[in-house]
């Protein structure tokens, strides 16, 4: 039953295209691609920050270089998708695997803070690179055209840049249902409780933090690759703290460590901007409410509205992150 | 670069550096003390400036309007305390986050409601001349009047946490806040207050500097992180260790500004040369933090014991 109403739900997202162009509502196309795009950043947002309990706020700086490294390519002439696909992770890989190795030495407050400061940084260097559109951003003529043998997917089309971008987030989102449950997944979320006792256990606990980092920004730069193709511009903006700001907010609005958790985030933070947008310029006003409502009232977040107890990974161990000096 | 633009490179400098101080002392209290991430605290600087611009312009009296500005902020940070924020002191840092960032919107959205998206504020008429400070050397009057502003509120607050009762209180509540409250100290009563100081100390900082930036909604945002850093690099909970961070961030980001772009003239084209100068200088800021939080993870005046 569960099943069959999985599979109804999967066939009618990805039909979503034809289903609007149907009832003349093509316009909204446009914000389900973005919804994607914000998804699956959220999604790799809630495996650092949720799964493993490192609160990242420089997020914004690997969907960032994702976007840059698509949009430089395209701006050099380059359309072949494969091609911006392998600069994204290059990319972005090398950016989680250096931030996280030096991030990942502080805990608590100053891992806060360092991530932080290391996406400022990206930021300010995107303000900077003046070849590249400098603090106005960077228009991207083109598109990643990616060719499957005499297939060729341009994702100029709404409607590709919609269907490939919802097999990522499918993938994405299957792959963290089984990470869950398996040997990696249980021993970080034995680190995120108590990285003592997993140390103690025998976990090289730093190795699997810094994976699980550089995984989560692998999945950001295809986000922001996927998010320039579909907006046609990247810039500093794309890269900005209160941007990684907003991905944690859907990333905690939806449910921390749930895997529908940045899926329902970003579904409800867009539609209500939509929603709201459509009835007053003060659209920021009244989302401000309701995400104060959802702090005070529903302290497990959206997902954990619907959720049956203990079918959930639990609230992150933050505090046991601290340093012992810093507890009460 | 010559000598006198680098004495007033270096007083521009500090005198940045003192207003980020006024910030950030508010902002590491709340955080060392409270252990509470306050990501509105920017928001305050940008509602003070909102309030100084408005009663200027209604009372046509810059120190009047600068007055108004900051008592009503300190009313406005004491019923925000009271009403929402202490609600937050005992979630996590994740539920912090989202009430403040939520607060953020609010806020901005609200002051766009109230006052539009930016309100004109000069310098008093008086100040707008210069003042010549050594042969040669012109520097403006209104900025030096930040300066002493800064200065003296710095000695203020020093002698507000070292000599005075309440400073006392703060200091124990920053050291250990479980000890402090069995000792009988009424923290959430004293936080009330201190949050009050804090906004009100960042609605000086909005009126001062809004003359030289601009009143804006968002203004909050991006200084609200170099306060952050500030008070990571001075060390969480520690007043001195704010006022010590604020001015080299202060000195490093406004030196760096002028002075790399001097340098990167001497090998790269120019217009590249001042992209480059202000861009590796704010880099400069956060890659002096990193540097600061490894040899001193606890920043340079830790303030626990």
């Amino acid at each position: 039953m569960r099943g069959a109403a999985a599979l109804a739900a999967a066939g009618l997202a990805a039909a979503l295209p034809w289903l609007l162009a149907a009832l003349g509502l093509d316009f909204y196309l446009s914000l389900a691609n973005r919804i994607l795009v914000a998804a699956i950043a959220a999604t790799s947002l809630n495996l650092v920050l949720g799964y493993g309990g490192l609160v990242s706020l420089g997020h914004a700086a690997f969907v960032g270089l994702g976007g840059y490294a698509t949009g430089i390519l395209v701006s050099e002439g380059v359309t072949n998708g494969w091609l911006h696909l392998a600069a994204t992770l290059a990319v972005a890989g090398l950016a989680a695997l250096v931030i996280g190795a030096i991030s990942l030495r502080t805990r608590g407050v100053y891992f806060i803070m360092i991530t932080l400061a290391f996406a400022q940084m990206l930021f300010y260097l995107a303000n900077s690179i003046k070849g590249y559109g400098g603090d106005e951003g960077l228009i991207i003529r083109a598109r990643s055209v990616f060719a499957l043998g005499a297939l060729a997917l341009d994702l100029k089309n709404p409607t590709v840049c919609y269907e490939v971008a919802l097999a990522v987030l499918a993938v994405t989102l299957y792959a963290l249902a089984r990470f869950v449950p398996s040997r990696f997944g249980r021993a970080v979320l034995a680190i995120r409780d108590d990285d003592l006792r997993a140390e103690a256990l025998g976990f090289p606990t730093y190795r699997l933090k810094l994976v699980l980092f550089v995984v989560a920004g692998l999945l950001a730069g295809i986000a922001g690759a996927l998010g320039a193709n579909q907006q046609g511009y990247v810039g500093p903006n794309t890269l900005h703290w209160t941007q990684s700001g907003t991905f944690m907010v859907m990333v905690i609005l939806g449910g921390v460590a749930t895997v529908w958790g940045g899926v329902a985030g970003a579904v409800v933070l867009l539609l209500l901007q939509e929603v709201l947008g459509a009835w007053t310029e003060y659209w920021a006003f009244w989302t401000g409410w309701v995400l104060l409502a959802v702090v005070l009232f529903a302290r497990r977040g959206l997902v954990g509205l619907f959720e049956r107890r203990g079918r959930v990974a639990g609230p992150p161990a933050v505090d046991a992150a601290r340093p012992a000096e810093q507890a009460p | 670069m010559p000598s006198l633009l680098v004495v007033e490179q270096a007083l521009n400098g500090l005198q940045f550096g003192l207003m980020l101080f006024l910030l950030a002392a508010g902002l590491t209290l709340v955080f060392g003390v409270m252990d509470m991430i306050n990501l509105a605290h920017g928001s305050l600087y940008m509602v003070g400036a909102f309030l100084a611009a408005w009663l200027v312009g209604l009372t046509g009296s810059f120190t009047l309007g600068v007055v108004g500005a900051v008592a009503l902020t300190f009313a406005f940070g004491m019923a925000l305390e009271a009403g929402l924020l202490r609600t937050l002191y005992a979630r996590d840092h994740l539920s912090q986050v989202l009430a403040t960032f939520a607060l953020i919107l609010i806020l901005n959205d609200g002051t766009r409601m109230v006052f539009g998206n930016d309100l004109p504020l000069s310098a008093p008429a008086a100040l707008a001349g210069p003042v010549e400070l050594l042969p040669g050397l012109q520097y403006p009057a209104y900025r030096l009047l930040i300066l002493g502003v800064g200065l003296a509120l710095a000695v203020l607050l020093w002698l507000l946490v070292q000599k005075t009762r309440l400073g006392a209180l703060v200091r124990a509540g920053a050291s250990n806040r479980t000890m402090a409250t069995a000792m009988g100290v009424d923290i959430p009563r004293l936080f009330t207050l201190v949050f009050g100081i804090g906004a009100a100390l960042c609605a000086v900082a909005g009126a001062f500097l809004g003359p030289l930036l601009a009143v804006q909604v968002g203004m909050g945002e991006n200084i609200l992180i170099l306060a952050f850093v500030v008070i990571v690099i001075g060390g969480i909970g520690s007043i001195r260790g704010a006022l010590v961070g604020a001015i080299l961030v202060g000195c490093i980001d406004t030196l760096g500004r002028t002075g790399l772009q001097h340098m990167f003239r001497a090998f790269l084209p120019p217009q590249w040369a001042s992209a480059a100068g202000p861009a590796v200088a704010s880099i400069a800021v956060y890659v002096f933090m990193a540097v600061v939080l490894a040899f001193r993870p606890q920043g340079l005046f830790p303030a626990r014991g």
